[in-house]
């Protein structure tokens, strides 16, 4: 499964790094600390959190996350959606709780 | 160690925003020279915790990376406040962060026994008043 076609099924806004769409992804990972995530998050996998700055991005690329979906109605800031853009790192925003968010990807085999 | 490869790097300890650009940087270059995955991970992982502590803690420093066939030697210098109680700071959870740096997802107190696990051999040396060196080897083989 690609990017786009989670974007599309969730009915998720893309708020940067559109090109990275069409990297197909697997797993996920949900949280908060950074520390954590860094850890967390492997290879391809959709990182679900409500953190909009900056070290977001650099969190993400690190740790080679094939997307970041910014959960609950947070709206990333100015920087960190240039630095995703820069990086082609797709920022999927979305209403949805974390929870509601992962029960979706994981319906769909996610 | 002829062929060993040195990279040398400051880091900014005033902007926060600027954190992580050097362990990107490194990670870029060992991923050209087609290291091992996991080799690369441990790496990245143990430089962006060090490089987040030296900007949250010491107003910046310096690292130097040195990569031969068989390791990968990174020291981090800093010229912070040094660490009171390193055995304390090594410990999962604890943190002297303060709750603007949480608010960002760090302060987990998770840093330094993240870097223990992602790296095979960690050497700290304090001085309170001067500063913290970190020395860290991550075996390639």
């Amino acid at each position: 499964m690609k990017v786009s076609d989670i974007k599309e099924k969730l009915n998720l806004t893309c708020a940067a790094g559109e090109g990275g769409l069409d990297r197909e992804l697997e797993g996920c990972y949900i949280g908060d600390l950074m520390s954590l995530a860094m850890t967390g998050v492997h290879e391809d996998m959709v990182w679900i959190t409500i953190q909009t700055n900056i070290n977001v991005t650099a969190v993400a690329s690190l740790a080679d996350a094939a997307c970041v979906v910014i959960a609950d109605r947070a709206v990333p800031d100015e920087a960190t959606v240039k630095k995703a853009n820069e990086l082609e790192l797709p920022l999927l925003t979305t209403e949805m709780t974390a929870y509601e968010t992962a029960k979706a990807l994981a319906a769909l085999g996610i | 160690m002829d062929n060993a490869i040195k990279l040398h790097y400051n880091v900014d300890g005033e902007d926060f925003t600027l954190a992580g650009t050097t362990s990107a940087t490194v990670k870029k270059y060992l991923k050209t020279l087609g290291l091992p995955p996991d080799v690369i991970r441990r790496t990245a992982i143990a430089m962006y915790e060090a490089e987040i502590n030296m900007v949250i803690h010491a107003d910046g420093g310096v690292i130097d990376v040195e990569i031969t066939p068989e390791k990968i030697h990174i020291v981090l210098k800093d010229r912070g406040p040094g660490i009171p109680d390193v055995e304390k700071a090594m410990q999962e959870g604890y943190s002297t962060a303060s709750n603007e740096i949480r608010e960002l997802g760090f302060g987990a107190g998770m840093g330094l026994p993240n870097i223990k696990t992602c790296s095979d051999e960690m050497k700290v040396d304090t001085v309170i008043g001067e500063g913290t060196t970190m020395d860290l080897v991550i075996n390639i083989k």
